[in-house]
C-alpha cells in the first residue's frame, strides 16, 4: 500500500505492508532513528510522536493510519539549529542520562505545554503517565519541563 | 593545577545528540545486506526437546537459514562460562541455543534468519518443536526441598553452592547471652532490570580478514570480547571487535554475555551476511538477567544497653536456570561481607545457599548484593531498636563505628578505610525536622492518619576492585582500569577509557578532570569509550567503579603526559625540569614568567621534534592502568516519610531526604542524577516491582501491564544533600555513587511503611508493599487491634 506522510515538514511517499507500524516506518523507511522502540504494549512512551498535533504512541499506530497526516518527531523540534525550549530545559537541568526515553519525553512535553502552558509539579508528573524513565528518577525531568514552561511563556510575553 | 571544572555542575557535553534524536544506539545501525533473526523460545519452564522441525519455516518467503543448538555445538561453539568460581560451585554448561533440554521459559530452541524482520517473525511461528514437559520450580527455598524438580542432573538438590562467612560459634554465643533478640523472615523480591533500551546485537564477519565486528548493548565491550572470543567461539581475541555505541541504560543487565550475541556471531560467519537481533520487551522480561530473589531468615541481638552484639542470617539465593558471569559473587562476597554496615557489631554469621530454579538467570542488578544486605540489615536494625525501646535514629547513632576507629576491620572480611557516619545522620534529621515529624506522626494517628518514618543509614562497598583480593575470592577476572591520553599535534586531547558510559555522563565528567589538569578548555578534550578496536583493555562499568577506578587510571595517564610536557618545556625554555611551573596550560620558568610556552605549542613541538630532548621519545601520549588498593566505602543516611491509606492500602511517599557521602564530587549535577535514579529504582522494589512466577515456573509478569515500573507521579521531589569524606587511597579521593541510591532506598521506604503499620500491630510486612498486600494485612490485624 502506498502512503504519503508529512514528517517534520517534509512529505514522504512510500510503499508499506498494511501491518507496518508508524514507528518502524519512521525509523526504517525514513531513517529517522530518533524515535525509539521500548516495548510493544504502548506503555513505555519511547516511541511518542505528534500526529496532527496529538501525542501518540507510534508503536500502536499503523503507518497507513498516518496517510495524509502530519507527524512531528524529535528531529523536527529544533528550529534552524535553535533548540526548542523543551530540548534546552532537558539539557540545562540534566533531565536525561542514557537518552533513550528522551525523545518520547520531549514530544510529550511539547503536547503538555501546548495544552497547559503553566503546569504545576503534579500536573507535570501526571502528564508523564505514559512515559517511563529508568535513569533519572523523574526529579530533573520535572525541572526541565518547568524550565521550558518558563522559557516559553517568556517568549510569548516578549512577542507581545 | 586549576580547578576550573572539577566540582562544577557543568551541563553534559553528550546531551546535544540525545536531545536532537541523533543518538547512535545498536538498533539504529543499518548495514548493507543486513539480515534479521527471530528466536524461537521454549514456552515451558522445563522441557526436554524431542524434536525441532524447521521444514515449513525454511520454506517461508525470505528465510535464509534456521540454526539449532546441536549445529552450534557440532561447530565447536562452547558454553557461556561463569566468571566467578566459589569452592564447590556447580557449573553446568550453558549453551546459546538449548540442545536437549530447555530449563527456563524463554530459553532459545532455534534461531530463524530472514532478509526482513517480519519474515523472520512469521517464519518463527512455523517452527515445530515437540516438547516433553516436566515440572518446574521457581522459588529458591522450594527448590531446595526434597522432591523438587531437578534443574540440572549434576547439581543434586538444585544446590549450586553452599557458602558462609563469619564466626558461627562466636555469633551463637552472643545470642545465648543477649538481652534483646529479634527474628524476621525476609523476602527480597525478584526484579527485572528493564533498561528502556531493549538489548540488541549486530554481527558482521569479514571473510578476507577473518574479523568479526559485534555491535552490542554492553556495559563492558572488552569483557564481551574476552569471554566470547576465548571461551565461547575459540577465536583469537583480536579477531573480534566489540563496539558498544550509545547504550540506553544497563543497571547490570548489560554486563553479561547473552545467547543472542553468540547466535548472531555464529550466523554472520556461516551466512556471510550481517545478522541483527533486537529484543522485544517481552523477551527482555523473560531473558534479561533478573535481580535479587532471596529468601532469608535473620536474627539480631543486643546487650542490655542497646549495643548490637550479633547478627545471624541464612539465605536461599535464586540463581535461575544457569549461572551467568558474576552470579555466584552477588549473594556471597557482595552480600555477606556487607552485613556489618556502619555498625560496631562484633559477631556476624551468614550462610548462603545458591539455588538453581527453572527461571531466568539471576545476576547483578544495580547494587548487586548490597541492596539485599542493606534491606536485611536496616529492617533488622529498626526492628531491634523497637525491641530495645530506643528511637530508630538514636539506636543507629549509638551503634555507629566512631570516626577515629578507621581503618576498621569488620567480622565479615571487609576492612573499611574511612568513614564518618554521624554528620550525614545529623544533616538528614535536621533537614527532615525529625522531632517535629514524630510529633505530627503521633497526632496523625489520633486522627486516623498513618504516617511512617523509615531510616536507612547505609554503607556500601564498591569501586570494584583490588584484583588480587577478588582473585583470591574466586573472580576469574582482573578489576583494574585503563586510560590512554593522546594529545594531537594541534593540542586537542583524546581520552580513551576502559569505562563505558550508558547514562553516567563520563564524556563530561572525565573531560572535566583532564581539562583541569592539562589546563586546556573542555571543548578541546574528547572522551572516547566503548570500542575494543580503539582503546586498551578495560573491565567496563558496573559496581560503581568508573569514579574510583576509571578516573584513577585517567589521572595516572594525565600525570605521565604532564611529566613529559614539562620535560619538553624545560628543553625549549632552556631550563631545568624542576624549574618549570605549569598553571592553566601555561608552562613557565620559576622566577622568569615571561619565559613561557603554552600546552598547544608543546604538543606541536612533541610531534615535530626539531628541537627536542635527546633522551625523550617523540609524541605526547601516555597510557596507565590502575589497580585499586581497596574497595571504596560510600555511606549516608536516607529518611523516607510515607502515608498509608488504611482504606485502600496505598502508600504515598510524602518526603524523601538523602544525604550521601561519595567523597569529592566531580560533577554535582551528575552525582545528584545518579542518586535520584537510584532512589526511584530502590523504592520501586519496596512498593511496586515483583517478578512473579506461578507454580509451574511460568513468568506471570512479562510485560508492563503486569510488572509495575515506577512512574513520575509516584514520587515527590527529593531533598538531596551530602557530606564529603574522601577515600584515602585513590588520587581524587572519590567513591562511587551509581548504585548507592538504589542500595539505600529500598530499606528506607520499607522501614517507613513498616513504621506506619506498627499502628495496626503489624510487626513486619514483606515487599513489594503493594496496596492489596497492605490492605489485607490491615484487615487481618483488625481483630487483634480491636482486642487491645
Amino acid at each position: 500500500m502506498e502512503v504519503t506522510v508529512n514528517v517534520n515538514g517534509q512529505s514522504y511517499t512510500r510503499d508499506v505492508e498494511p501491518r507496518t507500524l508508524l514507528v518502524h516506518f519512521i525509523r526504517e523507511q525514513l531513517g529517522l532513528t530518533g524515535t525509539h522502540v521500548g516495548c510493544e504494549t504502548t506503555i513505555c512512551g519511547a516511541c511518542t510522536v505528534l500526529l496532527d498535533g496529538n501525542a501518540v504512541k507510534s508503536c500502536n499506530v499503523l503507518a497507513v493510519q498516518a496517510d495524509g497526516a502530519e507527524v512531528k518527531t524529535v528531529e523536527g523540534l529544533a528550529n534552524n539549529g535553535d533548540l526548542h525550549p523543551a530540548q534546552e530545559g532537558f539539557w540545562e537541568k540534566h533531565g536525561l542520562q542514557c537518552g533513550y526515553c528522551t525523545p518520547g519525553f520531549l514530544m510529550s512535553t511539547v503536547q503538555l505545554l501546548d495544552r497547559n502552558p503553566n503546569p504545576s509539579e503534579q500536573e507535570i508528573r501526571d502528564a508523564f503517565e505514559g512515559n517511563y524513565c529508568r535513569c533519572t528518577g523523574y526529579h530533573n525531568i520535572v525541572k526541565a519541563v518547568q524550565y521550558a514552561a518558563e522559557k516559553m511563556s517568556g517568549q510569548a510575553v516578549a512577542a507581545d | 593545577m586549576g580547578e576550573k571544572y572539577f566540582g562544577k555542575a557543568i551541563k553534559r557535553t553528550e546531551d546535544p545528540r540525545f536531545i536532537q534524536g541523533q543518538g547512535h544506539y545498536v538498533d539504529d545501525i543499518k548495514v548493507v545486506g543486513q539480515t534479521y533473526v527471530t528466536m524461537v523460545r521454549c514456552p515451558h519452564a522445563h522441557a526436554t526437546i524431542k524434536s525441532v522441525n524447521t521444514d515449513k519455516a525454511k520454506a517461508h518467503k525470505g528465510v535464509i537459514d534456521i540454526i539449532t543448538g546441536q549445529e552450534m555445538v557440532d561447530a565447536g561453539i562452547g558454553s557461556i562460562p561463569v566468571g566467578w568460581l566459589l569452592d564447590g560451585l556447580k557449573t553446568p554448561p550453558h549453551y546459546a541455543i538449548a540442545v536437549d533440554k530447555a530449563r527456563f521459559q524463554g530459553e532459545i530452541v532455534a534461531a530463524v534468519i530472514a532478509d526482513e524482520p517480519l519474515s523472520a517473525e512469521d517464519a518463527a511461528d512455523l517452527v515445530e518443536v515437540q516438547y516433553e514437559t516436566h515440572g518446574g520450580v521457581a522459588n529458591p527455598a522450594k527448590a531446595l526441598e526434597s522432591g523438587a524438580p531437578q534443574v540440572h542432573d549434576d547439581a543434586e538438590g538444585n544446590l549450586a553452592f553452599d557458602w558462609n562467612i563469619g564466626d558461627k560459634d562466636a555469633t551463637d554465643a552472643a545470642f545465648d547471652s543477649a538481652a534483646y533478640k529479634v527474628k524476621l523472615d525476609l523476602r527480597n523480591n525478584r526484579l527485572i532490570p528493564n533498561a528502556i533500551e531493549p538489548r540488541a546485537s549486530l554481527a558482521e564477519y569479514n571473510v578476507g580478514t577473518g574479523e568479526y565486528t559485534l555491535h552490542t548493548t554492553s556495559q563492558n565491550p572488552h569483557v564481551h570480547r574476552l569471554i566470547i572470543a576465548a571461551f565461547v567461539m575459540g577465536i583469537p581475541e583480536h579477531k573480534l571487535r566489540v563496539i558498544s555505541p550509545d547504550v540506553g541504560g544497563g543497571f547490570g543487565s548489560k554486563i553479561f554475555q547473552y545467547p543472542e550475541e553468540i547466535v548472531v556471531l555464529y550466523a554472520s560467519k556461516k551466512l556471510g551476511r550481517p545478522v541483527k537481533w533486537t529484543a522485544k520487551r517481552s523477551e527482555s522480561f523473560m531473558t534479561d538477567s533478573h535481580g535479587r530473589d532471596h529468601v532469608s531468615t535473620a536474627e539480631m541481638c543486643a546487650d542490655a544497653d542497646g549495643n548490637i552484639s550479633g547478627l545471624r542470617v541464612t539465605t536461599a539465593a535464586n540463581m535461575g536456570a544457569y549461572l551467568t558471569l558474576f552470579a555466584p559473587a552477588v549473594p556471597t562476597y557482595l552480600y555477606g561481607t556487607l552485613l556489618a554496615g556502619p555498625y560496631r557489631n562484633p559477631n556476624i554469621y551468614c550462610e548462603v545457599k545458591g539455588v538453581f530454579t527453572n527461571t531466568t538467570p539471576v545476576d547483578a542488578y544495580r547494587g548487586a548484593g548490597r541492596p539485599e544486605a542493606t534491606y536485611l540489615l536496616e529492617r533488622m536494625v529498626s526492628t531491634l531498636a523497637d525491641e530495645c525501646g530506643i528511637d530508630a535514629a538514636e539506636f543507629r547513632r549509638k551503634n555507629f563505628i566512631a570516626p577515629d576507629a578507621f581503618p576498621y576491620q569488620t567480622p565479615v572480611a571487609l576492612a573499611y578505610d574511612s568513614g564518618n557516619y554521624e554528620p550525614a545522620l545529623d544533616k538528614a534529621l535536621e533537614r527532615l525536622g525529625y522531632e517535629q515529624l514524630r510529633k505530627e506522626q503521633a497526632e496523625g494517628r489520633k486522627q486516623g492518619r498513618y504516617i511512617g518514618i523509615g531510616f536507612s543509614t547505609y554503607l556500601e562497598a564498591c569501586g570494584l576492585a583490588p584484583s588480587a583480593v577478588v582473585g583470591s575470592l574466586g573472580a576469574q577476572a582482573g578489576q583494574w582500569e585503563s586510560s590512554l591520553i593522546r594529545v594531537h599535534p594541534t593540542g586537542v586531547v583524546e581520552v580513551y577509557t576502559g569505562s563505558h558510559s550508558h547514562g553516567q555522563g563520563h564524556e563530561t565528567a572525565f573531560a572535566q578532570i583532564v581539562a583541569d589538569r592539562l589546563g586546556v578548555p573542555m571543548e578541546n578534550v574528547e572522551v572516547i569509550h566503548g570500542d575494543t578496536g580503539k582503546m586498551p583493555f578495560g573491565w567496563g562499568t558496573y559496581g560503581s567503579r568508573s569514579g574510583p577506578v576509571g578516573t584513577s587510571a585517567i589521572v595516572k595517564a594525565v600525570e605521565k603526559v604532564q611529566d613529559k610536557a614539562r620535560k619538553i618545556a624545560a628543553h625549549l625554555l632552556e631550563a631545568r625540569d624542576e624549574d618549570i611551573e605549569a598553571e592553566d596550560g601555561n608552562y613557565s620558568v620559576k622566577g622568569s614568567p615571561d619565559k613561557a610556552i603554552g600546552f598547544g605549542d608543546i604538543a606541536l613541538q612533541a610531534h615535530l621534534c626539531h628541537n627536542y630532548p635527546e633522551d625523550l621519545e617523540p609524541g605526547l601520549e601516555a597510557m596507565a592502568m590502575y589497580d585499586p588498593a581497596n574497595f571504596v566505602y560510600p555511606f549516608g543516611t536516607h529518611i523516607c516519610v510515607v502515608e498509608v491509606n488504611p482504606d485502600t492500602g496505598k502508600v504515598k511517599i510524602l518526603r524523601y531526604v538523602a544525604v550521601d557521602d561519595c567523597g569529592p564530587q566531580i560533577n554535582p549535577l551528575i552525582v545528584q542524577g545518579q542518586v535520584h535514579g537510584g532512589i526511584v529504582q530502590g523504592a520501586a522494589q519496596a512498593l511496586y516491582e515483583n517478578a512473579l512466577y506461578d507454580d509451574n515456573a511460568q513468568l506471570l509478569s512479562a510485560n508492563y501491564m503486569e510488572y509495575v515500573l515506577p512512574k513520575a507521579n509516584m514520587f515527590p521531589m527529593f531533598e538531596i544533600d551530602h557530606t564529603v569524606t574522601p577515600s584515602p587511597h585513590n588520587p581524587l579521593g572519590v567513591k562511587g555513587i551509581g548504585e548507592a541510591g538504589a542500595i539505600s532506598s529500598t530499606a528506607a521506604v520499607a522501614n517507613a511503611v513498616n513504621d506506619a503499620l506498627q499502628a495496626f500491630g503489624i510487626k513486619h510486612l514483606d515487599m513489594p508493599l503493594s496496596a492489596p498486600r497492605i490492605w489485607q494485612a490491615i484487615q487481618d490485624a483488625a481483630p487483634a487491634q480491636a482486642a487491645d
